[in-house]
């Protein structure tokens, strides 16, 4: 019998340059798109997108966006899908209300009890889907309608017949909690800052600035934490395991089922903490909070990389494709250009990632 | 000479009303390779399934190191040092060598909130267990898509030995394979062997069973047709034992000695 022990390089293996390897990160296309996206702006927007005012404009939307997405993104990289985040923002915001508003609860005993009945309705849709072996499409297809239509009927019930429920900001302004999830952080420093003329002033010498909003904090600690848990615990391996192959995951010893009721669970804990940030910002909630959300989410982590198929994907490519988003959104109101093009360019990006993605995956996979 | 590591008595299988085991009997010692033969259909997969914990046989007793057990799941068997290859692999070829070779029992540091996985460590335990294989990887994080059949073969079953098997069961692993991954394959059987692993190398090409078998056990339609040793049996004779003996002769006639 031939003794192979003698294991040589294959020659026909090129060595690897640091492009490929680069070419190899899920993120890189989200990456590239937010460069493409800046240079564009930076040539058709007026100047005042790019200034500390302007960045923080487009980083709350994107950030709102972008905590969503990224859970979107851990759930696809499970191999599941979503569709009711967005009517979940609505219910999770409804819930809140009613707690902070009709029942007075402090946000100590309202935000824990909001999380709560939301996680228990993503592990419903979570143990549905695992149960029945139905495609998380259909499932939470349903649930984005059944969350929508609850919100309308619950806000007309807590507020006796309005599809707004005010009297939110009253609620919380003295409550130690309020300013976790609202309003500005840093302020101090950035009033120190403008002191010094280190950042733009108003002529009374107030910031024009305040402060970073808190959500962009949420969204940027949640990326890290997300991508540290996708890349740097067993947890992590366990996503990509059974988004990859539940079959072969399972066999192997991974809690595939754990693992994906989690994720249902993470989405919807997701959608909760971005309704209870709106919902304290706006001060009020109403049946159309988080219209549309699953579909940009989801748009948001392909851009970032994500296969639709599971087990690939990646956190901060949901990062940088939820920039994306507040860019273009935001960006085309100081261009000349027709805002409502934003559509347009939405499906062409889309589009343009799922191709760029499928590349990637092959050259991933050593696929011919 | 030593005992056997798992004994399985007189197995028998029932689906409804359809036999598919009709009393095997089989036996693995440390350190060979018993090759388990048959043709399509002659109950090699449900045997094997069985042995792996996926099935419960329905009579019968399996014995590991002279002590009887009853497996429930496949986990309980790969507790206990049974650890199978199956003709999927349990590979995700998205996933990096190394995610896969731990994929399940990621070893970790750290206490508490800051228990992470141990890249480094898993990194270089996998880099250490493939060049044991035989095979230099170009890096750790290379994705399993990128391995030929024969190097995800010999990821899969580096992966069961490093996790402690006893007993690996390797359902058809040359199957697939050209002619050079199969001796690469077989030159890791060879090689985990001489560790003191016992294997159940399941096939139904005789010229690869020959070239590593210690023992041989043909199977037909649910019922072995006897054990021979290395050197008792030619591979003509094994040929014809797992095709059932007459038809096969017949269609040699016709095919010239060929097949």
């Amino acid at each position: 019998m031939a003794d192979v022990s003698e294991a040589v390089q294959d020659e026909r293996l090129k060595q690897e340059g640091f492009a490929t390897r680069l070419m190899k990160r899920p993120e890189l296309g989200a990456l590239a798109g937010v460069v493409a996206v800046t240079i564009f702006f930076l040539f058709t927007a007026s100047d005042t997108m790019f200034t500390l005012s302007g960045v923080m404009n487009f980083m709350t939307p994107a950030a709102q966006l972008g905590i969503l997405a990224i859970g979107a993104a851990m759930l696809m990289i499970g191999g599941e899908f979503d569709l009711s985040i967005g009517s979940m923002v609505a219910f999770s915001g409804l819930i809140f209300g009613a707690f902070v508003v009709t029942f007075g609860m402090p946000l100590v005993i309202a935000i824990p009890a909001t999380f709560a009945i939301a996680a228990a309705l993503g592990a419903v849709n979570g143990t549905i889907v695992l149960k029945t072996g139905l495609p998380s499409f259909i499932v939470t297809l349903a649930f984005l309608f059944i969350l929508r239509g609850a919100s309308l009927v619950g806000l007309k019930i807590a507020t006796g017949g309005s599809t707004q429920l005010r009297g939110v900001r009253d609620a919380v302004e003295n409550d130690f909690l309020t300013p976790v999830f609202s309003g500005d952080a840093f302020t101090g420093l950035f009033a120190w800052l403008a002191e010094q003329g280190l950042i733009d002033r108003f002529s009374s010498g107030m910031p024009k600035v305040p402060g970073i909003p808190v959500e962009i904090l949420w969204f940027v600690a949640f990326a890290l934490i997300a991508t540290y848990v996708l890349l740097r615990t067993p947890q992590g391996n366990w996503i990509f395991a059974s988004g990859g192959d539940e079959t072969a995951a399972s066999n192997s010893g991974v809690p595939v089922r754990k693992v994906k009721i989690s994720l249902f669970v993470l989405t919807a804990c997701c959608a909760t903490l971005v309704a209870i940030i709106t919902v304290i910002d706006a001060g009020s909630t109403d049946a159309r909070r988080g219209f549309m959300k699953e579909f940009e989410a989801i748009i948001a982590a392909v851009i970032g990389g994500c296969l639709l198929t599971g087990g690939y994907g990646s956190a901060i490519g949901a990062f940088f494709g939820a920039i994306i988003f507040g860019m273009v959104t935001i960006g085309l109101t100081y261009t000349t250009i027709d805002q409502d093009w934003f559509q347009v360019f939405l499906g062409a990006m889309l589009l343009a990632a799922v191709l760029f993605n499928n590349f990637i995956r092959k050259r991933v996979t050593g696929e011919r | 000479m030593s005992k056997p590591i798992v004994h399985m008595d007189n197995i028998e299988k029932h689906f409804g009303n359809i036999i598919a085991l009709a009393g095997v009997s089989f036996d693995v010692l440390p350190g060979e390779c018993h090759c388990l033969l048959g043709d399509n259909g002659a109950g090699k997969s449900t045997f094997i399934k069985t042995m792996s914990g996926v099935h419960k046989p329905t009579k019968g007793e399996i014995f590991l190191n002279g002590k009887p057990m009853a497996f429930s799941s496949p986990r309980d068997a790969m507790e206990a040092g049974i650890a199978t290859v199956f003709q999927d692999l349990a590979m995700i070829p998205l996933m990096s060598v190394t995610r896969n070779f731990f994929m399940g029992r990621e070893p970790t540091k750290g206490k508490w909130l800051f228990k992470r996985m141990d890249i480094d460590k898993a990194n270089a335990a996998t880099m250490e267990a493939m060049r044991e294989m035989g095979i230099k990887l170009r890096s750790p994080d290379q994705a399993v898509g990128t391995l030929s059949g024969g190097e995800r073969q010999t990821v899969a079953i580096a992966r069961a030995v490093y996790f402690g098997a006893k007993v690996l069961i390797l359902d058809e692993p040359t199957s697939a394979l050209g002619v050079r991954q199969t001796s690469n394959v077989l030159a890791t059987i060879d090689r985990v062997r001489k560790q003191g692993v016992g294997i159940v190398f399941i096939t139904h090409n005789v010229r690869h069973a020959l070239a590593v078998g210690d023992r041989f056990t043909v199977l037909n339609r649910g019922k072995t047709l006897g054990t021979a040793r290395r050197g008792e049996i030619t591979g003509n004779e094994l040929q014809d034992l797992m095709a059932g003996g007459q038809e096969m002769a017949a269609l040699e006639g016709s095919l010239g000695g060929t097949v």
